[in-house]
C-alpha cells in the first residue's frame, strides 16, 4: 500500500472518528456558553482553548466535523445517485438524443460558477445546512455523470460487453451488470476528491453565513467568528483552519493513493 | 544619473507635500455608506453620519453632550402659551451655491418636511406645527397647534435641517447646505469628499478638507486604522480590537455614550408574546452582563427601560428584569408553557445583534425557549421585521435621541398598544414645565418596564478610534453625526 494512501486514510479516519465520538461524548457542551472564560489560549482544561463565547474549541471542532462530514457525504451521495445513472444512460445511447440532452444539461450546470449558485440557492430558500447540501450536491451531478459516461464508453467496445449483447441482454442490464462494476474504481476515487471539495464548499458557505446556522458548530463559521480576533487570539482561527486543512489533505491523499492502486497502468508500471 | 536625482526630488516633494497636507485634511472611516445624500428624506443614519453639522445645519443643533444650542437661528422668543416660536435668523448666511439663507428657506424646509407627501423619516417631529410664516427675511414665526416641550430639540435633528428650494432637486447627489464644509465628490462604494467652506458664517473649519471612507468589513476596518489609511474610525465595528488600539501610542480610543438603547425587540402582537407573563419570563431569562461582555467586550451600560442612562431623567429599572432563570421558568409554566416554545430570532448585521443573538439564544434555551436564528442584511431586516412585522424576536439598537414616544405608536414594529401610555405621551407633549416633564418621563419608563414590552439589554457605547493627534472629535453620539467643524491636528 502506498504511503499516501495510509497517511490520507489515517488523517481522514481521525476526523471521522472525532465526529462519531462526538455523538456519544464531547469534553464540553457546545451550546453552553461561559462568557467569563472567553478567548482563553490552550490549557489542560481546554486543550485547544476557548472561543469568544467561552466554548471549548476542541468540542466545537468535534461537533463541527459532524456537520462538515454529513454535508459533504450527502452531497456526494446526491451527485453519485443522480450522476451515475445519467452517465450510464448517456453512454448506452451514445450519440442519440438522450446522450445529447444529458450531456448538454451537464455542460449547462458546469458552466455556472458553483459557489455563486450555492449562494443563490441559499439566498432564495434560506441559509441552512440542508440547502447547502442541495447546492453542493447539484454540482456533483455533472462530475459523476461525465466520469461515468467516459468510463462506460470505453467499456462498451470491449469483448465481454459484446458477449453480453450477443447473449441478448438489454442496454439497462448490461449497464448495471457489466459496466457499473467496472467503473466503481473510478467512482470511488472521484468520490473521495468530491468529498474533500464538499468539505471545502461547506466551510466556504458557512464562512459567509450561508451554511449551518448557529448554534450548530461549523468549521467555516468558527473561522469567520475568529476573523477580527486573529491578531490577539490566533488559536481561535488556527485550530478550525487546521481541521479543514488536514481533512481535505487527508482525503486528497487518500484519493490519490486509491487511484494509484486501482489504475492498472500504474500497477503494471510498479511491477 | 540625472534620472535618479529627478526621481529622488520628486519623491521628496511628494513626501513633503504629503506631510504638509496631512495637517489639514482628515480621513474618516465609517462602516455604512449613505444610500443618497438628503438627510430630510430617508431614515438612514449613515446620511447624518456624513452630513450633519458638516454640510447641513438646522435652526438649532446638538452639541457633543446632547445639549441644544442655536444653529441657524441666532435667538428665539416663545410666547406665553408655548404656541408661537419666533426665530431670529443669523445674518450673512449663504448656501454653498451662493444663494442667501432667509426666512423663505426656513418656511420651505419646514413645510416640505411636514407636507402630506413628504418623504421625511421623522414626520412626527413636525406634527405639531400649524403654520410657518415669514415675518421678514431674517425672522420666521412658527405657530404650533399644541404646546410641544421638545420643539427646539426636534429642530436640532438631522431630519430638520434647512435646505434651499433652489438646490432641492439635486440634493440626493449634490447636497447644498450652509455648513462649514461643502460637498465636493462622491465616489459610490468608496468615499465622499468634503472641502472647507470659505464663506462660512461662524467659526471656519480648521481642516481644509475631509474624506469619509466606507469600510463595512470589521477586519478591513481594523487593518485600515492600523495602517493609518484612515485617521479616524467613527463607531468602530469590532469592540474586541479596541484594547489593541489603546495599547498602541499612535491611537486614542474614544468611549462615550450614544442614544442607542439596544433591545431584544419583541413582537407584542404575536402569540405567545401577547402574554405579559411570557415577556416577563423572557426578561428574567436574559443575563445582560454576559451579553455586554460576550458581544461588546464589556462596552455598554445595562438598561432596564427604553431610556438613555446619561439622561438626568433616567430611572434605573434593571432590577425589574434581573437575571433569574428559575423565576423565568416558573413564569413560563404559569403562562401555560411549562416546556417552553419555539420562536424566531432575526438578526441584523451589527456584531451587537449577531453575537448578542447567539448569546441570547443560549440563555433562552436554558429556560426552554428555542429560537430559530436567521441572519438578515439591513434591507431584508427593514422589509421583513421593521415593515413586515414578521418576527418573534429581534435585536436592534434604537439610536434616535429621546425616542420613548415610539411606544405610543401601536403600529410601530414591536406593536405595543397601551392606551394609558399613549395618553401619557400626549400629556407629556402638552407639558413644558421641566419638573412635570421629568416626572412624566419617569412614569413612562416605569410603565414600559412593568409591561416588559421588550427585553432591555444595554446602552450602546460610542466607540471611536482616532490618530492620537486628531483633536476636537465628539466622544459621545447624541445623534448620528461626525461633527468635523471643530476637528484639528495637534502639532
Amino acid at each position: 500500500m502506498s504511503r499516501n494512501l495510509v497517511l490520507g486514510a489515517v488523517l481522514s479516519a481521525v476526523f471521522v472518528l472525532a465526529a462519531l465520538i462526538s455523538f456519544a461524548w464531547v469534553p464540553y457542551d457546545v451550546t453552553q456558553m461561559d462568557i467569563t472564560n472567553k478567548i482563553k489560549p490552550p490549557s489542560p482544561a481546554h486543550p485547544l482553548g476557548t472561543d469568544h463565547f467561552g466554548r471549548d474549541i476542541l468540542s466545537m471542532i468535534m461537533v463541527g466535523a459532524r456537520t462538515s462530514i454529513a454535508v459533504a457525504l450527502v452531497a456526494v451521495g446526491i451527485g453519485m445517485g443522480l450522476g451515475v445513472p445519467l452517465g450510464l444512460a448517456a453512454a448506452a445511447k451514445k450519440g442519440g438524443w438522450l446522450d445529447e440532452l444529458i450531456m448538454r444539461a451537464n455542460d449547462l450546470v458546469f458552466a455556472f460558477p458553483s459557489l455563486l449558485i450555492a449562494i443563490m440557492i441559499t439566498a432564495v430558500f434560506g441559509a441552512s445546512a440542508i440547502n447547502a447540501i442541495i447546492a453542493i450536491g447539484i454540482f456533483n451531478i455533472p462530475v459523476f455523470a461525465r466520469l461515468t459516461r467516459s468510463g462506460a464508453l470505453s467499456l462498451w467496445t470491449r469483448d465481454f460487453v459484446l458477449a453480453a449483447r450477443v447473449a441478448g441482454k438489454g442496454a439497462t442490464r448490461i449497464s448495471v451488470e457489466h459496466i457499473l462494476p467496472n467503473v466503481t474504481n473510478l467512482l470511488i476515487v472521484q468520490g473521495t476528491i468530491q468529498f474533500s471539495l464538499g468539505i471545502l464548499a461547506e466551510a466556504g458557505l458557512s464562512y459567509v453565513g450561508l451554511g449551518a446556522q448557529p448554534p450548530t458548530p461549523s468549521w467555516g463559521r468558527m473561522l469567520a467568528d475568529s476573523q477580527t480576533m486573529v491578531s490577539f487570539a490566533p488559536h481561535m482561527a488556527l485550530f478550525p483552519g487546521l481541521a479543514i486543512l488536514l481533512t481535505v489533505l487527508g482525503l486528497n491523499l487518500m484519493g490519490d493513493g486509491l487511484r494509484d492502486r486501482f489504475d492498472p497502468k500504474l500497477q503494471r508500471a510498479r511491477q | 544619473m540625472n534620472f535618479r536625482k529627478i526621481g529622488t526630488a520628486a519623491a521628496l516633494t511628494a513626501l513633503l507635500a504629503g506631510a504638509a497636507q496631512a495637517r489639514d485634511e482628515v480621513i474618516v472611516g465609517l462602516q455604512l455608506e449613505p444610500p443618497h445624500l438628503d438627510p430630510t428624506s430617508a431614515a438612514a443614519g449613515a446620511i447624518d453620519s456624513v452630513l450633519y453639522a458638516n454640510v447641513f445645519e438646522g435652526l438649532t443643533r446638538f452639541m457633543s453632550d446632547g445639549s441644544i444650542t442655536p444653529g441657524l437661528a441666532e435667538s428665539w422668543d416663545i410666547s406665553e402659551d408655548g404656541l408661537v416660536y419666533t426665530f431670529k435668523l443669523r445674518s450673512g448666511v449663504t448656501f454653498h451655491d451662493g444663494t442667501t439663507l432667509d426666512a423663505g428657506d426656513v418656511k420651505f424646509s419646514l413645510d416640505r418636511a411636514r407636507a402630506e407627501d413628504s418623504q421625511n423619516a421623522q414626520k412626527a417631529l413636525f406634527a405639531d406645527i400649524d403654520t410657518v410664516e415669514v415675518v421678514d427675511p431674517q425672522t420666521v414665526r412658527v405657530t404650533l397647534s399644541q404646546p410641544n416641550g421638545s420643539f427646539l430639540f426636534n429642530m436640532a435633528w438631522g431630519d430638520a435641517v434647512i435646505v434651499a428650494p433652489e438646490s432641492i432637486d439635486g440634493i440626493k447627489q449634490t447636497p447644498i447646505g450652509t455648513g462649514a464644509f461643502k460637498f465636493s465628490d462622491w465616489v459610490q462604494g468608496d468615499r465622499i469628499e468634503l472641502v472647507k467652506n470659505p464663506d462660512y458664517w461662524g467659526d471656519p473649519a480648521k481642516l481644509e478638507s475631509a474624506t469619509f471612507k466606507f469600510i463595512s468589513d470589521p477586519t478591513a476596518a481594523f487593518a485600515a486604522v492600523m495602517a493609518e489609511d484612515v485617521h479616524v474610525f467613527s463607531a468602530f465595528p469590532a469592540p474586541e480590537n479596541l484594547p489593541q488600539f489603546e495599547a498602541d501610542p499612535r491611537f486614542q480610543v474614544l468611549v462615550g455614550s450614544t442614544e442607542g438603547e439596544t433591545i431584544l425587540s419583541t413582537n407584542n402582537k404575536m402569540p405567545p408574546f401577547d402574554n405579559v407573563k411570557v415577556r416577563q419570563a423572557l426578561a428574567h431569562a436574559i443575563d445582560r452582563q454576559a451579553i455586554i461582555d460576550g458581544a461588546m467586550f464589556g462596552y455598554g451600560t445595562p438598561i432596564g427601560t427604553h431610556f438613555a442612562p446619561h439622561n438626568p431623567d433616567y430611572v434605573d429599572l434593571t432590577e425589574m428584569s434581573a437575571y433569574d432563570p428559575e423565576k423565568s421558568k416558573a413564569l413560563l409554566a404559569e403562562a401555560g408553557f411549562p416546556d417552553g416554545f419555539t420562536t424566531t430570532l432575526k438578526l441584523p448585521p451589527p456584531s451587537y445583534a449577531r453575537r448578542g443573538g447567539e448569546i441570547i439564544a443560549a440563555q433562552l434555551r436554558e429556560v426552554g425557549i428555542q429560537t430559530e436564528i436567521t441572519n438578515l442584511e439591513w434591507p431584508q431586516w427593514l422589509e421583513e421585521v421593521f415593515r413586515g412585522k414578521d418576527f418573534g424576536l429581534t435585536i436592534v439598537s434604537h439610536t434616535e435621541p429621546a425616542d420613548i414616544n415610539i411606544y405610543a405608536r401601536p403600529d410601530y414594529y414591536f406593536q405595543y398598544d397601551n392606551p394609558a401610555f399613549q395618553e401619557l405621551m400626549t400629556t407629556l407633549n402638552n407639558t413644558t414645565e421641566p419638573d412635570e416633564r421629568s416626572e412624566l418621563l419617569q412614569q413612562a419608563q416605569r410603565m414600559i418596564s412593568e409591561d416588559y414590552v421588550n427585553g432591555y439589554l444595554f446602552q450602546l457605547a460610542a466607540l471611536s478610534v482616532a490618530n492620537v493627534k486628531v483633536q476636537g472629535l465628539w466622544a459621545n453620539a447624541p445623534t448620528q453625526a461626525t461633527d468635523l467643524t471643530g476637528v484639528y491636528w495637534q502639532d
